[in-house]
């Protein structure tokens, strides 16, 4: 029983580490329409960047996660003006071809600059125990990033339902045709959208950089769960992707101890699999609108 | 207030419109008449900015919106209740409308405009809570004016508002349309059931083949041999 416990808040724990990186993709492409190949790899960026203020700087990763957030907003806005937009109306592919491109760049860039040397920020407090109502012990720094994506989660729905901008960038995702017709400038709700899933990247880099090193390829390394997330949860819903990701974060800690942890994930693509087949359109997904 | 001196437009290498001018005065209805493909929607949307003409000028009040885009021309004062009421589906009727005054202009007041527009469109106050998808198309249509109205426009333009609904609602939308006019909104209109729309239009312009060939007030036209004969059946 006990560590069934544990293996429950390790799994939740976990979750919300995967929830974290997704909801930043899935807002990407509900709204804008493009899979952002190179979202890993922003993830990857914001890594290092969190340690050079870290070691360099002297700041604390928590607190370097705002300023982080509000350059990746930029930064994601700019990529989208300059790289996406020109490619909206074109094929799929192409905007296939450019955001795995971006991410291909940036891995080697990274590479070039850094070497493939594990670079980890110091901040103990993170790694360090911390006990559940005696039930489960988790780590700090776990417990961080969960609360924070629950609570990004929740701040960026409320904005899409509450604000007039919000709404604007709803609107743009359910009828592009219209939206201009309302006044609604959309490659600016495209370029403020990546912004925002953009930023979200960047926050979770700096949650998550004291428990994960920055490598050149630790992008890849979440991305590939990040996009389960996304479809499982319902593309573009962000309640399905934090269901999404707690799902594939349980699936992953309790067949990782009941089953065995090589096969942990072949069970969590079962189970993926499995639900595509009955709900095509994701969890939380409507058909029609993805 | 809105006038098309010698409008060229089309999509891509395909020129819809040779040689369109019209004008809209404030306080009036007019209308466009014309067959399939005659380029009445292409003109409604080259005055949204949706297309650009290639030759020829839009102006509103004067001002040339050539350079201008959609959204620009929001600003100017022109909404279209477009083709098939293109609402937000997954959102509600209320959030649809709210959308109507996106623009700033429209949004400082759009506590008092939602209550005059719900106080034109009762029906559409019973709905507000609910996904605009789910209504019927009748309803959608309604909103979808509601919508247009919103913005607080000077001048109102419907594409094809009656288009695939049943005759019975078909009435219930003229009746809505009928309602805006009289609340003194100056109304551009196209639509294929041309003998209600000729009735109520101040002026009426005939398009055939990217061309205006004539134009009267509604009333005239829906006399005109010409007209009888070609859209008609008479």
């Amino acid at each position: 029983m006990d560590i069934l416990l544990q293996l429950i808040a390790n799994g939740a724990l976990l979750g919300g580490v995967f929830a974290l990186i997704s909801i930043g993709l899935t807002l990407i492409f509900g709204i804008v329409r493009v899979v952002n190949f190179a979202h890993g790899e922003f993830l990857m960026v914001g890594l290092y960047a969190t340690w050079i203020m870290a070691s360099q700087l002297g700041l604390h990763p928590y607190v370097a996660a705002l300023p982080l957030a509000v350059v990746f907003f930029f930064l994601g806005a700019l990529m989208q003006r300059a790289i996406i937009q020109p490619l909206m109306n074109a094929d799929p592919h192409i905007q296939i071809f450019a955001t795995v491109g971006i991410g291909t760049a940036l891995a080697n860039g990274a590479l070039m600059l850094f070497s493939a040397d594990l670079r980890s920020v110091d901040l103990p407090w993170a790694r360090q125990a911390t006990d559940l109502w005696g039930i489960a012990s988790v780590s700090r720094g776990n417990l961080v990033a969960f609360f924070v994506s629950f609570a990004a989660t929740g701040a960026l729905i409320a904005f899409l339902n509450r604000t007039h901008l919000g709404r604007a960038i709803r609107a743009v995702a359910q009828n592009r045709y219209a939206a201009p017709l309302m006044g609604i400038d959309v490659n600016r709700i495209y370029a403020i959208t990546f912004g925002i899933g953009t930023g979200c990247v960047g926050l979770a880099a700096a949650v998550l950089a004291p428990l994960y090193p920055a490598f050149p390829t630790v992008g890849s390394f979440f991305v590939l769960t990040a996009f389960v997330v996304v479809v499982l949860g319902g593309m573009g819903s962000l309640e399905g992707a934090v269901i999404g990701a707690l799902i594939i974060g349980l699936v992953e800690s309790l067949a990782g101890y009941y089953i065995a942890p090589d096969l942990k994930e072949v069970v969590y693509f079962a189970i993926f699999l499995g639900i595509l087949i009955v709900r095509p359109a994701g969890l939380f997904g409507v058909r029609g609108n993805e | 207030m809105l006038r098309l001196e010698n409008l060229r437009a089309g999509y891509g290498p395909v020129t819809v419109l040779q040689d369109v001018s019209l004008e809209v005065n404030a306080g009036e209805v007019v209308t466009i008449v014309g067959g399939n493909g005659a380029g009445k929607t292409t003109t409604l949307r080259a005055i949204c900015g949706l297309i650009k003409p290639t030759g020829g000028r839009i102006t509103v009040d004067g001002k040339d919106t050539a350079r201008l885009s959609p959204p620009g021309i929001v600003d100017l004062g022109i909404t279209m209740v477009p083709e098939g009421r293109q609402l937000f589906p997954f959102m509600t009727v209320r959030e649809n409308l709210m959308l109507g005054a996106y623009k700033p202009a429209a949004r400082a007041r759009i506590e008092e405009r939602m209550e005059e527009v719900l106080t034109l469109f009762p029906r559409v106050r019973e709905r507000l809570t609910q996904l605009a998808g789910s209504l019927s198309g009748g309803e959608q249509q309604m909103v979808a004016i509601a919508r247009g109205m919103m913005a607080n426009p000077k001048l109102l333009m419907f594409d094809e508002p009656s288009l695939g609904l049943a005759p019975l609602i078909v009435k219930q939308v003229f009746g809505i349309v009928d309602r805006v006019v009289a609340s003194g909104t100056t109304v551009l209109i196209v639509e294929q059931n041309i003998v209600h729309t000729l009735q109520i239009a101040t002026r009426g312009y005939v398009l055939e083949n990217g061309k205006v060939v004539m134009s009267d007030t509604g009333p005239a036209l829906l006399k005109d041999p010409h007209v009888k004969r070609a859209y008609l059946g008479v």
